[in-house]
């Protein structure tokens, strides 16, 4: 007695969840992952992958067999049964993507939310922009005192690095410190924050480790918060297209342990701060 | 080799149908066809609207660039506007009254009402605070007058187009009347977006 | 039972008008000729197009910059991505098959408005030539095919003034085009036809021509606001004088998101017709297939913002552009279902029109799926501007779009030539398209999961092996034009005469001769109610139950 095809079937699905199951959660095309977020994105881009790999050999298989299985035979005149739909299978594959959708949704943005990406940015700017323009009566508000949005868990909590972009380079900028460097050094386990803003193009943040990318666009000062956990020097890249050299914009952010981050702070942080009055800081 | 059509798929027209189609070659519709030309239009428009309030909402504008705009001759603008589209449509009743003479006169008003209308544009370019690139309310403002004003200087020449049109001895009868109709949407059109314009621009 | 038999080919014959060669130079108002005109200027343009990606791979090869400078690179990548888009894709799949077919599909003998379809024809190639000289004239614009500003304002001005006008140009064709689309499918239909009655590729156009007319109309105006940025001086989009770089990206995007359904739906519309005919069967969830195309035009108005997910878009947005978004997997996934249930017991012609579907369903899929992960915002976010959307949009316009296009064309050539293409070399093309395709794009999923940006002439030399794989992808596809090119000239001059009806489909361009006449039939126009009338009823026919779907086994 042959096997009946809803047997055949049932196993073929059976065989084709535990692959793809396998393929998302074995096979790793994902770098490094650095910050605390990149492994809430890798368990997201895990959960995509096995779907997509799921309905992409389901689907292949489907045109494989019907090309093979259902091929015109020589001398085979006759037309196909003339079927011209089913009602519910029709809305059996309604109703599965639009399931499978909403699931990914909410979890997508469950991840996105603990990554601080729904974040309220009012707090840093302690005003909207309308009422600084009211308060800064006489002087013209000062657009860089308005926060445009970013990434941030942080609660103003962080350690602060002031970042600007231009054509085509990087500069760090250590507030409380008060010196600037071309390559960001940040110290392990410890929430940053870094403040981002351009000063001609737009150009993008991105450290492919840290899975995190950040716009920088002129007159719209960003933040970006996270926390990175795995020493090791990293590659900044800009992503945006920005000119000529945008390739070559590059820079490196390293990661070290919170003594080294200390002492690296302390060697650089130039020694007039400490002793200057604070009129001469002012100025 | 013949091809075999089976009546219950593809029947050929029967003789009324072929009449019907023989006599005209097929339905003028050129009117149908402006106006969704005119939907896209109106969405160039709606870019344009939803780009000021974008700004509105969240550029704060340098000092002293909050004007308040002057009101008299812009409302006395949209009254002229207005009137225009109601002088165009009492030339289309005379039009299917088969008056041609009245209609004329009411075209050649809604032509003058259309010209003094830019011509008060015009007034107002000269005597505003701003110049184009002062600052990103004067830009928005130019653009979006501007680009209002083109429309209105098109429809302008539009309605003069069709005024030496109806002159010609049936040229248009009440019931074949394209370029006439098309004029017509068209400044109603002109001055729908008007209104949204001069809503958004000098009331809000 | 009465069966009309249409006129034979004998009288065609003496009376059949042929199209001058000359018409096809000029300013003719014939459907067929305007629709071959926009198909081999669209053609031309693609391999202008090929041409420069090939520059681009070639460059790729070494993570130097050494085959041509920075500047130029970014001139051909943004030429490149111009070209594809508005001289190829969007003119080939709306106003080439559109042109062709839809006038046979309702029934008509033109289109609503011939002399405004030559116009839309003839604003195409100026604008080509426009782009294509501004090269020579002090260089081509280098901001991308998205010229962003301040980046667009600030590059060399001349270049990007003739790029706007240029696509305001093309612009204005596509919407003179969809206008004429609209008011021939929805006013043209011969009476007796309804509109649950037309072939599946005029829903498709309608759809398309809906989203051209409420968003080209957007991007105009952007383009001309941003002509004032750069001419005039003003500010809108310039963060230095105050504007706001962002409003550009929503109304370009506002635009440039619908335009990928532009791309695609009258793709989706052509498998729609090839398919039933090559499977024998009718097509699957016909009304399904018509809910869906308006729910991919519904949502495709209002998903804009995912190409904006690092702009810093407010947090509101990006939620509500996520799932928006994601859910057009939803009525895509019909048509793809529906499409494969149409293959399904079908009698399968492995012919190469079909082949080229099935590769397309196959690279649509794969494109689509990571399509819907980038709009996850939290992965978007890490491969944003990397080679990974690269190789999504790829997988979708040529793994989809450009191989349907092929599909079409070996599907209707005996149309409009006569004489049917040589299928060995046609299946050798869709092999030799769909390994290059592949080889070429699959690989830069990874490079941008792992670091690559897109749009850069030099690249971290980790990825050069992966970058050079993908090159020889690049160089197979370029050969796979060989067989394609030579097919076409080959069989214009010797190929076999198809016959009026080679497939023995059922809708109206098949039912006259092949090329047709002037005026498409030299009969009065056949009203065909049932577009896929194909397939056997169960068991062994009534002698007496002629049915469309009869038409092939009468033939013979
Ligand atoms: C014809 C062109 C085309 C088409 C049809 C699509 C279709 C889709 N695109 Fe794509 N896209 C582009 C062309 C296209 N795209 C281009 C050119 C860019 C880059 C622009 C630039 O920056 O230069 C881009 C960029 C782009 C981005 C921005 C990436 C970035 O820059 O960060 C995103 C993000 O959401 C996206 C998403 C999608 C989605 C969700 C679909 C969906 O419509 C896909 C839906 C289809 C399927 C999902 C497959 C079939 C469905 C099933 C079999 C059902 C079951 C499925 C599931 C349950 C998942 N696209
Ligand atoms: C819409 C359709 C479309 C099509 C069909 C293609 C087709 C191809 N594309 Fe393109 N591409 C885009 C649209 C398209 N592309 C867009 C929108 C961008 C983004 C631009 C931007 O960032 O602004 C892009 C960007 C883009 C990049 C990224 C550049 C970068 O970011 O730095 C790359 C890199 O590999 C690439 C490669 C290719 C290749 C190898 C093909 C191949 O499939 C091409 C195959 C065809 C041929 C090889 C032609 C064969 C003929 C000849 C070679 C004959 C020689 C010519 C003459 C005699 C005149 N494309
Ligand atoms: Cu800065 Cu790219
Ligand atoms: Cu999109």
């Amino acid at each position: 007695m042959p096997i009946p095809a809803s047997i055949l079937t049932l196993a073929a699905g059976i065989l084709l969840a535990l692959i793809s199951l396998w393929v998302g959660q074995t096979i790793n095309v994902m770098p490094v992952a650095a910050a605390d977020d990149a492994n809430t994105v890798d368990a997201l881009f895990k959960v995509l992958f096995s779907i997509g790999v799921g309905l992409l050999l389901g689907m292949t298989a489907m045109v494989v067999v019907a090309l093979i299985h259902f091929r015109r035979r020589p001398g085979d005149h006759l037309d196909g049964p003339a079927v011209e739909g089913n009602l519910p299978l029709e809305i059996f594959w309604t109703a599965v993507p639009a399931i499978v959708i909403l699931i990914v949704g909410v979890y997508s943005y469950d991840i996105y939310a603990r990554m601080g990406g729904m974040a309220d940015f009012n707090h840093h700017t302690t005003m909207s922009p309308s009422e600084v323009e009211q308060i800064s009566l006489g002087n013209p508000p000062d657009p860089e005192t308005v926060i445009w949005g970013g990434i941030d868990h942080s609660k103003g909590m962080a350690f602060p690095v002031e970042v600007t972009a231009m054509q085509f380079a990087f500069i760090f900028h250590y507030p409380q410190q008060n010196f600037t460097t071309a390559e960001l050094h940040l110290p392990e386990g410890q929430p940053v924050e870094l403040r981002l803003k351009s000063n001609d193009v737009i150009h993008a943040f991105w450290v492919p480790e840290f899975r995190l990318k950040q716009d920088v666009i002129p007159g719209q000062p960003t933040l970006l918060s996270f926390t990175a956990n795995r020493q090791g020097s990293y590659d900044i890249i800009c992503a945006e297209l920005c000119g000529p050299y945008h390739g070559a914009m590059r820079s490196k952010v390293v990661v070290e342990d919170p003594q080294n981050f200390e002492e690296w702070l302390r060697r650089h942080t130039p020694a007039t701060v400490a002793t200057a009055p604070r009129s001469f800081q002012a100025g | 080799m013949t091809t075999i059509t089976p009546q219950s798929t593809t029947h050929l027209p029967n003789e009324q149908q072929a009449a019907a189609l023989a006599q005209s070659h097929h339905p003028d519709v050129r009117l149908f066809g402006l106006a969704t030309f005119l939907v896209g239009d109106g969405m160039t428009f709606a870019g344009f609207f939803a780009a000021y309030l974008t700004y509105r909402a969240v550029n704060p504008l340098p000092l002293g660039a909050e004007y308040e705009l002057e009101l008299l001759l812009p409302t006395i603008n949209t009254l002229l506007l207005l009137a225009s589209s109601i002088t165009f449509h009492q030339g289309n009743k005379s039009l299917m009254a088969n008056q041609m003479a009245t209609c004329r006169g009411w075209l050649l008003l809604t032509a003058a009402l259309g010209i003094t209308f830019m011509a008060g544009q015009m007034w107002e370019y000269f005597h505003l605070p701003f110049g184009l690139t002062d600052n990103l309310f004067a830009s928005t403002f130019y653009a979006l007058t501007g680009f209002h004003g083109l429309h209105v200087t098109l429809g302008a020449m539009m309605i003069l187009v069709v005024w030496w049109q109806a002159g010609r001895e049936g040229h248009f009868t009440p019931k074949n009347h394209f370029g006439f109709a098309a004029a017509e949407l068209y400044w109603h059109f002109v001055d729908g977006i008007w209104v949204v314009l001069f809503g958004l621009l000098y009331l809000l | 039972m009465t069966v009309h038999v249409l006129p034979t080919s004998e009288n065609h014959q003496e009376v059949r008008h042929h199209t001058p060669w000359q018409e096809y130079f000029g300013f003719s108002l014939d459907h067929k000729v305007i629709g071959i005109q926009y198909l081999v200027t669209g053609f031309f343009f693609y391999l202008v197009g090929g041409a420069l990606a090939g520059m681009i791979r070639v460059e790729l090869i070494t993570p130097m910059s050494d085959f041509m400078t920075r500047d130029t690179y970014n001139q051909v990548l943004t030429m490149h991505g111009t070209i594809m888009i508005f001289l190829w894709i969007v003119p080939v799949v709306n106003g080439a098959f559109g042109n062709y077919l839809v006038p046979f599909y309702v029934g008509a003998r033109d289109m609503a408005f011939p002399r405004l379809n030559a116009v839309a024809f003839w604003m195409i190639p100026p604008a080509g030539l426009l782009l294509v000289s501004s090269y020579f004239i002090g260089g081509a614009a280098q901001s991308g095919w998205t010229a962003y500003p301040p980046l667009s304002i600030t590059t060399p001005a001349v270049g990007q003034i003739i790029w706007i006008l240029s696509v305001l140009l093309l612009g204005g064709s596509s919407i003179f085009g969809a206008v004429n689309f609209i008011a021939t499918i929805l006013k043209l239909r011969q009476p007796g036809l309804g509109l649950f009655q037309l072939p599946m590729f005029c829903w498709a156009l309608l759809g398309t021509s809906i989203l051209v007319v409420l968003a080209t109309p957007v991007l105009a105006g952007a383009l001309i606001l941003l002509s004032m940025d750069i001419v005039a001086g003003t500010g809108f989009f310039n963060p230095a004088l105050g504007g706001n770089a962002v409003v550009y990206q929503h109304l370009f995007w506002f635009y440039s998101h619908p335009a990928v359904y532009i791309m695609v739906l009258p793709a989706f519309g052509l498998v729609s017709e090839i398919l039933p005919i090559h499977a024998r069967k009718p097509l699957f969830g016909y009304r399904s297939m018509i809910y869906s195309i308006l729910g991919i035009v519904f949502l495709g108005l209002i998903v804009w913002a995912h190409h904006m997910f690092t702009s810093g878009t407010p947090p509101w947005m990006r939620l509500f552009f996520t799932i928006a978004t994601a859910i057009i997997a939803v009525p895509t996934g019909i048509k793809f279902f529906n499409w494969l249930a149409t293959l399904w017991q079908g009698k399968l012609a492995l012919n190469s029109a079909l082949l080229f579907c099935c590769g397309f369903i196959f690279n649509f899929v794969f494109g689509g799926i990571t399509g819907v992960a980038l709009a996850q915002v939290p992965f978007d976010v890490h491969v944003h501007d990397t080679y990974f959307v690269v190789a999504h949009f790829h997988y979708i316009v040529f793994g989809g779009t450009v191989f349907v296009i092929f599909a079409a064309i070996y599907h209707w050539f005996p149309k409009l030539s006569g004489r049917l293409l040589n299928e060995h070399l046609g299946r050798l093309h869709c092999l030799l398209s769909f390994l290059g395709f592949n080889i070429c794009f699959f690989p830069q999923h990874w490079l941008g999961l792992n670091g690559m940006p897109r749009r850069v002439a030099e690249y971290d030399p980790q990825f050069q092996l992966i970058n050079q794989i993908s090159s020889v992808g690049a160089l197979v596809l370029a050969i796979s034009t060989l067989p394609f090119l030579i097919n076409v000239f080959w069989s214009l001059w010797k190929g076999q005469p198809a016959g009026d009806n080679p497939w023995k489909a059922c809708t109206g361009e098949w039912l006259t001769s092949s090329p047709p006449p002037v005026e498409n039939w030299l009969h009065e126009a056949p009203l065909v109610t049932e577009p896929y009338d194909y397939g056997s009823t169960e068991g062994t026919m009534a002698v007496t139950a002629m049915g469309g779907r009869d038409l092939w086994s009468a033939g013979d």
